[in-house]
């Protein structure tokens, strides 16, 4: 009509929202004063207008009512767009779509197809259960009347008034055994659509439908013999649409059913091995069948042949093909793995996929390929796929690799590498627990700890800006920081290092505005470590700057850690969980806090799998903010306070003339037994009036016969000069006991707070 | 089948079939969702993407994207014909389609599909029936809009 374009130009002709917005809006008055009191004759073409404003996204509820008129009306076109809008405005939630069920019931039963089609059409897309137990009957007498038109129709309706109401699966199974026999493909297909629903939904009708297995077996070959019908086929493949829907339904009723897999074991074979493979349509029929061959009890060289099918996909230029032959890998990837594994090269070439979907899809069935066999070499390949990859396969690329390494590790020294390699490439992607792995891993290979620290060395030499691999190298140049100074390592390049060089990249770390927290912590106890073990002496806050070369760089180094204000941790913070966590005695006013020791012991248990959870890292806070002064530390006198059996801690104080508030604790443990003390933990408690901060200290194990102290710094914060107290406990084992104390250290030097 | 869409490459809705019940705000952020995530694609970029807990798959034809979205145990490939089937009925019915005949036919473009697919599930596998379906309910139709018949007259068309 000429209303009607008019409109839609009309619109389409606004320059600006604003100006469309008002067309509608002038146009939609126009309308309802036409649903009004227009002539009932245009009342079609006013509701196709409101059609089309409401595809816009404009409201359009007043022309719900006049939808009802419409499907009402005695005329066709009426009825054509009055069901229309029906569809298109009501929906369940409203009550007005009930008030056409009368007039669907009444079209359904009136003689005139078409109009029956409408009925049935919107009974099926907006049909609610209400409206589906009322119309079921009639639906149900639809099934069985002649005409081919009608009956196609009702036979999806019903398959949608199973999903609504699953009760009316009783009225709707007993005509399928007739249908079956049907020649129009529209209705056939329908069939079997409805059959597959109810199987779907119930395992009586399944156990029912199993019967008809051969019959859907004939069907199927006749189709597929019966060669070129210019009517429903595409691209030489007869009717692929019926083809994979048969395929499907057989899926369903052969699953677990070693007769009906049997029955169907040809056909298949048949359909895998001649259909067309040339064109999508081929391919469409081919994928569902291997889905059902893989998915039902096919024989072992069916199995194989369906693998190869997909093996052939992932070669498929389309790449569409290639996507769905990974996806059904992936899901058989467990229970045919052999077969899989057979076209891993392909897989993997895959990985090279510019479509992130694919490179995705080709990434996860890597990682589920990798076995003890193959490590070496699909580490290698998914390395090289890491370094390229975009950002949003990193950090799974990066957490599959470290998996697979700590599955198939061929030896200790290829996994230390393989971690390496994987945090100097993606650090920033790996999960927390990767630093804590890497860590246990090298503690407790001690053959590697000189290979370790050299290639470490090497690489945070290069790179200081990926965290988790400065915290590694850190740690590990503190804890073998001797070995990387001394000797030589046959498994790496010769590799002089002078103390001044290792001092300096630490600085570096230090000194870095890359350098997380975290970062700065363990450079700062590397330092620490090195320290004792470089002089062999424990007093390096107390010597005096400029006496010997050797002090003022670890000085410049601590000033350097403390260029940022003193975060002031209230009684809550990380410490507060962490003493939640640890045993609380209750000791005076305060409440005890500590830290873990950085290296765990080997037997702790970790979690396995993608998606464990990430173990705490051990994070030692940056030193206090303030910086002290070079030139005239505090002077207090070192103070022994604890003496068991061999075991003994030793207490010496800093206080920075520059922040008097601020007195920095070293505790020592020694051990001149002949046996370790283990499991070495020291909690420390102050007054409420003062803030303490413990570091992470040095090791959890303090070596018999003198061995290598373990240290802790504490950091006290007493701005008010309170007088301090200071209360420890200790927990360890040594000589065959748990030992725990718990003591006052009493002898506090003044100095100390006043 | 959940539901279809076609959109221009704007972003602007063409044509919405839901086979599954849900509000006009739901269906409304669905369609902007999926939109955005569609013209975000490049070009060269595979036909199938998941979205939620549904597979969605999409071609462009011309300046119009069609797109299904389909649960997980439907397959895809066969989806793909889907589309390609509808888009030469189309371009059978309107004489070498293009987006203006869908956007100044709109009603004709959801006849078409509604005798294609019904309940989100195929209906009729042969092209020449479709099409005979449409061009009768044409008839029918312009029959209506011809001056009344006798019958129309005493009420019983």
């Amino acid at each position: 009509g000429p209303e009607g374009p008019n409109l839609i130009e009309e619109i389409r002709g606004a320059k600006t929202q604003a100006q469309e917005r008002e067309v509608i809006q002038k146009e939609c008055a126009h309308i309802r004063a036409s649903f009004r009191d227009g002539d009932p004759l245009h009342r079609h073409r006013q509701l196709a207008k409101l059609l089309y404003v409401h595809m816009l996204g404009y409201p359009a509820h007043f022309g719900q009512m006049e939808c009802l008129k419409l499907i009402a009306s005695p005329r066709f076109t009426d009825k054509r767009v009055g069901y229309l809008g029906a569809m298109l405005l009501l929906d369940e939630r409203q009550d007005a779509h009930l008030l056409i069920t009368n007039s669907i019931k009444n079209d359904l039963s009136q003689g005139i197809q078409a109009v029956q089609g409408l009925a049935l059409c919107t009974l099926s897309t907006v049909g609610s259960a209400e409206m589906c137990w009322d119309l079921a009957t009639e639906v149900e007498k639809l099934l069985l009347q002649p005409g081919s038109y009608v009956r196609k129709k009702a036979v999806l309706t019903a398959v949608h008034m199973i999903r609504k109401v699953p009760e009316l699966s009783n009225i709707f199974l007993p005509p399928c055994a007739q249908l079956l026999h049907e020649r129009h493909h529209g209705i056939l297909l329908g069939t079997i659509t409805l059959i597959t629903e109810l199987c779907e939904r119930s395992p009586a009708a399944l156990k029912h439908f199993r019967k008809v297995v051969p019959q859907l077996v004939q069907i199927l070959r006749t189709l597929v013999m019966t060669g070129y019908s210019t009517e429903h086929s595409i691209s030489g493949v007869s009717d692929p649409f019926l083809q994979v829907q048969i395929l499907r339904l057989l899926r369903i009723l052969g699953r677990n059913h070693e007769e009906s897999s049997e029955t169907m074991n040809d056909l298949l074979a048949q359909v895998a091995t001649n259909t067309d493979t040339s064109r999508n349509a081929g391919n469409a029929v081919l994928f569902e069948t291997v889905l059902t061959i893989m998915d039902t009890r096919s024989a072992a060289g069916l199995r194989v042949l369906a693998v190869n099918i997909l093996g052939r996909f992932l070669l498929n230029n389309d790449k569409n093909i290639r996507y769905v032959a990974l996806t059904s890998l992936l899901r058989m990837v467990q229970s045919d793995h052999s077969a899989v594994q057979r076209h891993r090269p392909t897989v993997v070439e895959c990985l090279r996929e510019p479509d992130a979907s694919l490179s995705r899809r080709a990434l996860e069935l890597s990682l589920a390929l990798v076995n003890s066999s193959n490590v070496r070499a699909m580490t290698q390949e998914l390395q090289s796929f890491l370094e390229s990859c975009p950002p949003d396969l990193r950090a799974d690329c990066a957490s599959g690799i470290l998996l697979a390494a700590e599955r198939f590790a061929p030896t200790k020294r290829w996994h230390i590498d393989t971690i390496l390699r994987v945090l100097t490439t993606a650090g920033t992607h790996v999960r927390d627990d990767a630093v804590a792995n890497l860590t246990q891993l090298i503690g407790g290979a001690q053959e590697l700890h000189a290979y370790s620290v050299r290639r470490l060395y090497s690489a945070l030499a290069e790179d200081i800006s990926q965290q988790p691999l400065v915290q590694v190298a850190a740690w590990c140049i503190g804890e073998y920081g001797d070995l990387l100074l001394e000797g030589s390592c046959e498994e790496t390049e010769p590799l002089q290092v002078k103390e001044e060089e290792v001092l300096a990249l630490l600085e570096k770390v230090l000194q870095s505005h890359m350098s997380l927290p975290a970062t700065r912590g363990y450079a700062l106890t590397a330092l620490m470590k090195l320290s004792t073990r470089l002089r062999g002496d424990n007093k390096l806050l107390m010597k005096s700057p400029g006496s010997t070369q050797r002090d003022t760089p670890i000085f410049h180094l601590l000033r350097a850690a403390i260029l940022e204000k003193m975060p002031l941790v209230e009684r809550g913070g990380t410490q507060d969980e962490e003493a939640k966590e640890s045993k609380e005695a209750q000791l005076s006013e305060a409440a005890l806090v500590s830290t873990e020791p950085p290296v765990r012991r080997p037997e702790a248990p970790r979690g396995r799998g993608l998606g464990r959870a990430s173990t705490p890292s051990p994070a030692p806070s940056a030193l206090s903010p303030s910086c002290f002064s070079l030139h005239t530390p505090a002077s207090v006198p070192n103070l022994r306070v604890f003496e068991r059996e061999g075991l003994q801690l030793n207490l010496s104080f800093v206080r920075p003339p520059e922040t008097p508030a601020l007195l920095l604790i070293t505790v020592t443990a020694v051990n001149t037994s002949g046996a370790d003390v283990t499991h070495f933990v020291c909690q420390a408690a102050v007054p409420k009036s003062c803030q303490l901060q413990l570091q992470a200290p040095s090791g959890d194990t303090v070596p018999a016969q003198g061995g290598l102290p373990v240290t802790q710094l504490l950091r006290i914060f007493n701005p008010n000069k309170a007088p301090l107290r200071l209360k420890l406990r200790l927990t360890y084992h040594h000589l065959g006991q748990s030992v725990q104390e718990i003591f006052e250290v009493n002898n506090l030097p003044a100095e100390t707070w006043q | 089948m959940q539901f279809m869409l076609l959109f221009s490459r704007q972003g602007k809705l063409r044509l919405q079939k839901w086979y599954v019940s849900l509000s006009d705000r739901e269906k409304k952020k669905i369609t902007r969702e999926i939109v955005q995530t569609i013209l975000a694609r490049k070009p060269k970029m595979c036909s199938f993407l998941e979205w939620r807990d549904l597979k969605i798959v999409y071609k462009r034809y011309a300046s119009l994207y069609f797109c299904c979205a389909i649960e997980d145990q439907e397959n895809e490939l066969i989806t793909l014909e889907i589309i390609h089937r509808y888009v030469e009925l189309l371009d059978k019915y309107f004489g070498s389609v293009c987006e203006l005949d869908i956007i100044f036919n709109f009603e004709k473009a959801y006849f078409i599909l509604d005798e294609f697919l019904l309940g989100g599930e195929v209906q009729e596998t042969s092209k020449k029936n479709v099409l005979k379906a449409i061009e009768q309910a044409d008839l029918l139709q312009e029959e209506a809009e011809t001056p009344r018949s006798v019958l129309e007259e005493i009420g019983l068309t």
